[in-house]
């Protein structure tokens, strides 16, 4: 298994020997015996999470913006350059292949991040136009800077980051390394990615680490970064959908409309931009769909009182669980399933991000959720619920 | 004369978390109520000062789990700003040098113990599992309100029935280690399972908190019960530093009895509860003015509920016979340091804040722990005292400036009451006790102090009220709890004087930062108020 240009760090400060696989790569499950320290940290003071394994595409060229304005979903016209953009872009039949997010750094060059690869799909649409799609994945390392004391541990290194403004990107020097720094993170709180020369890596990195110790900044691996995730409320391939270019069944693919993404598309009445399922998205964001994204909160009482009368301590796992729940109404009918569960410290509530039928997704409707305790199917109340389940006001501040 | 329309249904006396939550709970029930503090800020004994600059102390209370899940929700304390950090290890250093370092980790936990005895690691998972069985036969116990053992009311008899019913239905091993550690001792109990003095210790050294019960003495398995029932996420028995330490979590509530609607009238000095003909009608403050409902609650302890607030001689004799002879004597102090960097453990000095982000248990031996009590038994303060401490500055890094840390010590035993002497004089005394204590397990310790904060007994009472300093409000001793808690038959949150209540930590459920008493007063003041509607 390959290693990320930080390995020579992270393996030293992993105590746990838990790596999980990610794109051919050693990402770290967590750092520490309690992964709850790493979420803590995040939520609380700072946290660092090596992205590097992501997917990153280089695109440039005079018509890169028109290239990126016909294949990706979003307005990529929209993204002016020194912002970034969180994007997805979909078959012709309008169902989503994957999401991502596209950082412009100026008129011809943007970068794109995914967690599959995705090279030949671009490249094979790019025809005549005067773009190149270059796959940087090896030659960008990248650090994700998670927490509310991030801001205050980067503008040590470069005062200009306490600047930014959300989905804001610059390029900038950590100890005389080019460096870009981008506003953006997976966790729901404030944050910053950071992307480095493979070579310079290690030493904007340390730099970093060592200022950031004193504020409490520490590693978290995967199991934190999905909790955060979850109570963001952000979408993840291969648990809330699977991409449409794998799918076996139009079943198991998803519609923007069906993800929660129907916001992206608020001007496609109102511009010509033709891009890769443009008009079947049009189509579905005019009907009711098939279903729709929601947030789930289970209801305590009802939680509680389940396990209590089976004779069990009410569990709350915090836990990521990414496997699909059924879920029911009244008369047991289906009535969708969840895709992603746990119990949020921060909510103080087990939350999920669900998919559920057009006539349950408004805030406030009921549904029940399939759990088994002693090995009985038991159905528990759960309330739709806005996401995210957790927005701290320091995250836009 | 006509009566001046009230401008409050219900007064509530005292602002610290019992209070508080009490208020919140009649504030959003529909009552007008006031809540009243006599200092500046809420929280009673769960608050947090910046004593030295830049520095958070947790004064008092430093750590939540036993608090009741149930009041989390019904209160909507997350939307308030509820956040409990995990409290995520436990140190427990030896004389030798050597430790015993519990995380999160529960394989890990058990190679840590096979460190110690091999014969310990499945005993301790026997003795989990089966303080955990205990735990969930009672926890029921502490989110209602106890029946009235004194009562004929067919209403009451059936609720001993109930709980006659509920504790013929438990397993024998259950009932029997219930009623062991009820009765029995820490030091006891654990001599069932292990032979590993440090973890013996590590674990009874919960059973003589806030308490003057060694660990060789019947009553502290009680205590030892008391400190498990908690949990942190549901996972039993794990304690949390709410964000901001307690009195983060006190100015939670008090965001949210506001939210509900209460009034939060802070520097508010009550003198007594105003009664007439059996009833009360309101309250006096020590600045002469009056304040007219007809619902008025004390969440001060017995003692002053009944003794203070109100006139003994309105009171049954044998109620003011059973407050008078209620034990206090509190046994307990605080040392709380501002540190410039953390604290050196030889043994774990590679291993960074790792065996400080949690609680130090600064007590190695069960024989440590009862030489550290006999000291109290003669009128005096532990001249080698059991410390629970933590450097919270670890698990919030807004406590202290960067780098820097803020190290509470909960110390025992300090009895009120010195033989000789007394706390204005001992005071700095302990302080230099406690922090020698500190510097045998973590040399050089010293160097690190900032800044120091002796809070003794006599504080304690001086600064929150609670009498003798006692921190649970009246101790926990099997004739103070449940049905006797404060007094048989006055175990309802009621008081002789009609629409007088009671919602202190000298009711049931008790002390610690657990809430039910202010929850339960309310549904029963609630229940009473839509009975005589």
């Amino acid at each position: 298994m390959r290693t990320t240009p930080f390995y020579d760090r992270t393996n030293v400060l992993n105590r746990t020997g838990l790596w999980d696989h990610w794109a051919g790569y050693l990402s770290a499950r967590q750092y520490h015996l309690s992964e709850k320290l790493e979420y803590f940290a995040v939520r609380t003071a700072a946290g660092v999470y090596d992205t590097s394994p992501l997917y990153k595409y280089r695109i440039h060229g005079r018509d890169a913006e028109s290239f990126l304005a016909g294949v990706l979903a979003r307005d990529v016209r929209t993204c002016k350059p020194g912002k970034a953009q969180y994007t997805i872009w979909c078959d012709d039949d309008g169902y989503v292949i994957e999401d991502g997010m596209l950082f412009r750094t100026s008129e011809s060059e943007f970068m794109l991040t995914a967690a599959e690869p995705n090279a030949a799909y671009f490249q094979d649409l790019i025809g005549r136009a005067s773009v190149e799609v270059e796959d940087v994945s090896e030659d960008l390392a990248s650090l994700a800077l998670q927490g509310p004391r991030s801001k205050a541990i980067l503008s040590t290194i470069a005062p200009e980051i306490a600047e930014l403004r959300p989905f804001d990107v610059i390029e900038t020097k950590f100890n005389g390394s080019p460096i870009a720094v981008s506003r953006t993170g997976f966790t729901g709180d404030l944050g910053y990615e950071l992307w480095v020369d493979s070579e310079d890596a290690l030493d904007v990195g340390d730099g970093r680490f060592e200022i950031g110790v004193d504020h409490g900044l520490m590693p978290f691996g995967e199991t934190a970064l999905v909790m955060t995730r979850l109570e963001a409320g952000l979408l993840l391939i291969g648990a809330d959908f699977g991409s449409s270019r794998y799918a076996w069944t139009d079943g198991a693919s998803s519609t923007p409309g069906e993800l929660g993404l129907r916001w992206m598309f608020k001007d496609i009445g109102k511009t010509q931009r033709p891009f890769i399922g443009r008009e079947a998205i049009r189509r579905d964001l005019d009907g009711s769909g098939r279903r729709r994204l929601v947030g789930l909160t289970i209801d305590w009482a009802d939680w509680d009182e389940h396990y209590s009368q089976a004779g069990h301590v009410p569990p709350k796992d915090h836990t990521p669980v990414a496997e699909e729940i059924p879920l029911f109404d009244k008369e047991q009918k289906r009535a969708g399933f969840a895709t992603s569960f746990m119990y949020s410290p921060m909510a103080q509530r087990h939350i999920a991000i669900a998919q559920v039928l057009p006539e349950f997704s408004a805030l406030g409707s009921e549904v029940d959720f399939e759990v088994t305790i002693d090995h009985v199917l038991h159905y528990i109340k759960a309330v739709v619920t806005k996401m995210p389940f957790y927005d701290p006001a320091h995250r836009t501040a | 004369m006509s009566k001046q329309q009230s401008e409050y249904d219900a007064v509530v006396i005292g602002g610290g978390h019992n209070g508080l939550i009490n208020g919140a709970y009649l504030a959003k029930a529909g009552l007008r109520t006031l809540i009243l503090e006599r200092h500046e800020i809420v929280g009673g004994a769960a608050i947090t000062e910046e004593l030295y600059p830049g520095f958070q102390f947790t004064t008092f209370s430093y750590a939540l789990s036993q608090l009741r899940p149930q009041i989390v929700q019904e209160l909507e304390l997350v939307k308030y700003g509820f956040m409990p950090l995990l409290m995520e290890s436990n140190l427990t250093p030896m004389e030798n040098g050597d430790y015993l370092l519990f995380g999160q980790d529960e394989q890990q936990n058990i190679a840590e113990i096979r460190r110690h005895s091999k014969h310990d690691a499945d005993a301790f998972e026997q003795f989990s599992h089966d303080v955990a069985m205990v735990v969930q036969a009672v926890r029921p116990l502490l989110d209602a309100i106890p029946p009235d053992v004194t009562s004929t009311d067919p209403e009451e008899l059936l609720r001993m029935a109930a709980l006659a019913q509920h504790v013929r239905s438990l397993p024998p091993r259950v009932l029997q280690n219930g009623m062991r550690l009820l009765t029995g001792s820490a030091a006891d109990f654990l001599d069932d399972y292990f032979e590993s003095e440090i973890l013996k210790a590590a674990i009874a050294s919960a059973g003589i908190i806030g308490s003057k019960v060694g660990p060789r003495s019947q009553g502290s398995g009680l205590v030892m019960l008391y400190m498990s029932i908690g949990e942190h996420d549901g996972d039993q028995g794990a304690w949390s530093f709410h964000k901001g330490g307690t009195g983060g979590f006190t100015q939670v509530l008090a965001r949210a009895a506001a939210g509900f609607g209460a009034e939060i009238a802070t520097g508010t000095d009550v003198s007594h509860v105003i009664t007439s003909n059996g009833k009360t009608t309101g309250i006096a403050l020590k600045d002469g003015r009056e304040i007219d409902a007809d619902v008025v609650v004390s969440s001060l302890d017995p003692r002053r509920t009944f003794l203070q607030l109100v006139e003994p001689r309105e009171l049954p004799t044998e109620l003011v016979d059973s407050i008078e002879r209620m034990r206090f004597q509190g046994t307990s102090s605080k040392v709380n340091f501002a540190l410039d960097g953390l604290p050196n453990f030889p043994a774990l000095a590679d291993r960074g804040e790792d065996p400080f982000r949690g609680f130090i248990n600064m007590g190695p031996t069960i024989d440590y722990l009862e030489r550290a009590f006999d000291d109290a038994k003669y009128g005096w303060f532990s001249q080698q005292p059991y410390l629970d401490s933590c450097v919270q500055s670890t698990i919030d890094r807004d406590m202290a400036p960067a780098g820097k840390h803020v190290m509470s010590n909960f110390v025992q035993y300090t009895p009120y009451e010195l033989k000789g002497s007394d706390w204005d004089t001992e005071r700095e005394n302990l302080g230099d006790v406690v922090q020698a204590t500190i510097e045998r397990f973590f040399p050089g310790f010293g160097d690190l102090v900032l800044h120091r904060e002796v809070v003794t007994p006599l504080d304690i009472e001086r600064r929150t009220g609670l009498t003798e300093g006692n921190i649970y409000g009246g101790e926990f001793l099997a004739p103070q709890m449940f049905l006797f808690r404060p007094a048989p038959g006055w175990n309802q949150y009621r008081t002789p004087i009609s629409g007088y209540y009671q919602c202190g930590s000298g009711t049931h459920p008790g002390g610690c930062v657990m809430g039910g008493p202010g929850r339960l007063a309310a549904t029963q003041i609630l229940g009473d108020l839509s009975r005589s509607s």
